[in-house]
């Protein structure tokens, strides 16, 4: 089968692989591009585990091919922490929060949540459980991560000391990093 | 790659794009968003030799006022949809339908037409078009724009009144006019799961309080979107305080022929939530066009 060219902006740099038209953003990150970051799930559109960015719109990468993603940009998680590798204020409240276990879901999760976060800084608890709806995760019972999602709304300094609810305990935590907590 | 192999194609133009399909014929089918396409090509429910792609065509987006109704032009986002003010003045249903198509993640690439072309029987936006009437605009490289009344439109499981050569582009929904509610329920397993069974309804009265104008759609109980038509008829010329929801739910019940049965519900299980579907959007349509009744007759 013909493979076509695929000329994109991955993680800000520009990436030209060929691909044939039935092959997946999914795939071609991970066999083309070396970014195993993205995970894949279902490869159906129903678990979210290799949701990225395209053009900073949050979509899953299954259900897109690479062909479609020709002139775009696309974040993947490999794109999220600092380049030293600082985590973001997600990834952070997501190890603090205990919001991983075995971690296959969360690329995908680290992606929906920045995109949630940024389109609506102070979700209410139902605006995050919805923004969440579309990630599977079989492992934490979500309870995790959904603290973790209202940890970022907390904008404190390093060194500030700030408590929330997490499961009907209160929880008192000092900030590391902006968004990020360390107990 | 689970797909089968196809030639791609992405038309820089409306015209390019139809001309392809004259092209292709059967050969050929459009790719939308592709929320519900690919699924089907990776599990290989379906294959083609040719895929045509629309998405980036911008001429197909857009959302338009004209007399009497409101055009959604069929490569508007979904999410584009939902959070677009003429839609939520004009046709507050659609805006509430929105939310129950998947997840937001779906929503920004997954668009209005290709939903309805689609015609999942358990999808939101082939059963407002139904209720609302809508009418379904398709262009053809031989026989320019045609005009499909939603009822003629859905004519079977995912099968629509499309020719293998023609493209929607657009949907038109009828603007009701004041003293109307709109309301859309279903009950889903897990949020953003295709619905069990749901409903979605608009409610008209006239100056004595009377359903001067019922719609009801239901959504997965039969191989296509289907309306209650017994009950629509039952609920005009009645005083909109004294109709029995429970009543009409039931009665949008009666008829079904082919409800589908698998492990997420049996048919009767699914019949049990229809009518309880219908009842709730029933009364919330029905209050909401009765609180505007209140409303402007309480203006001094």
């Amino acid at each position: 089968m013909t493979e076509l060219t695929v000329r994109l902006t991955v993680n800000g740099e520009t990436v030209e692989q060929t691909a044939e038209p039935r092959m997946t953003l999914a795939d071609f990150l991970r066999e083309r591009c070396g970014l195993t970051g993205t995970h894949l799930g279902c490869e159906h559109g129903a678990c979210g585990a290799c949701t990225l960015l395209v053009d900073g719109v949050a979509v899953r990468s299954c259900l897109m091919f690479a062909v479609q993603a020709d002139g775009l940009s696309v974040t993947t998680v490999e794109g999220i922490a600092a380049a030293d590798g600082t985590l973001s204020p997600v990834q952070a409240a997501l190890r603090d929060c205990h919001g991983l276990q075995c971690g296959f879901c969360t690329p995908g999760f680290v992606m929906s949540i920045t995109a949630l976060l940024r389109d609506n800084p102070t979700p209410t608890d139902e605006e995050i459980r919805e923004g969440l709806s579309g990630n599977f995760c079989r492992c934490t019972g979500y309870q995790g991560i959904l603290a973790a999602v209202r940890v970022p709304l907390l904008t404190a300094a390093p060194g500030d000391v700030r408590s929330y609810e997490n499961g009907g305990r209160e929880i008192s935590q000092t900030f590391r990093v902006t968004g990020g907590t360390s107990d | 790659m689970k797909p089968a192999p196809f030639e791609y194609h992405r038309p820089g133009s409306l015209d390019e794009a139809t001309a392809l399909l004259a092209e292709l014929g059967d050969e050929a089918k459009v790719l939308a968003g592709g929320q519900s396409l690919v699924p089907m090509l990776s599990l290989r429910l379906a294959y083609f030799d040719h895929v045509v792609d629309i998405s980036r065509l911008t001429e197909l987006r857009g959302v338009t006022a004209a007399d009497g109704y409101l055009r959604v032009g069929a490569g508007t986002t979904e999410t584009a949809v939902g959070a677009d003010l003429d839609v939520a003045r004009a046709v507050p249903l659609l805006t509430r339908a929105t939310p129950l198509i998947g997840h937001f993640q779906i929503r920004n690439r997954g668009t209005l037409g290709g939903s309805v072309a689609h015609a999942d029987p358990a999808g939101e936006y082939p059963v407002v078009a139904l209720t609302l009437d809508a009418e379904i605009e398709a262009v053809s490289a031989a026989g320019g724009h045609r005009v499909i009344p939603a009822a003629d439109f859905f004519t079977g499981l995912w099968s629509t009144a499309l020719e293998p050569d023609e493209l929607l582009v657009g949907v038109r929904f009828p603007v009701w006019g004041a003293r109307s509610g709109f309301a859309v329920e279903e009950f889903a397993r897990r949020s953003g799961d295709f619905a069990v069974a749901g409903a979605g309804g608009g409610v008209a009265l006239d100056a004595d309080e009377r359903v001067a104008r019922a719609a009801i759609g239901l959504l997965g109980l039969g191989s296509t979107p289907l309306r209650a038509s017994g009950a629509e008829a039952a609920a005009v010329g009645q005083r909109a305080d004294e109709l029995d929801a429970a009543e009409l739910g039931r009665l949008a019940m009666s008829g079904l022929e082919d409800v589908p049965a698998d492990l997420q519900g049996s048919a009767d299980y699914r019949i049990r939530v229809g009518a309880a579907m219908v009842a709730r959007a029933w009364a919330a349509a029905s209050n909401e066009a009765i609180g505007q009744r209140a409303a402007v007759g309480a203006r001094p």
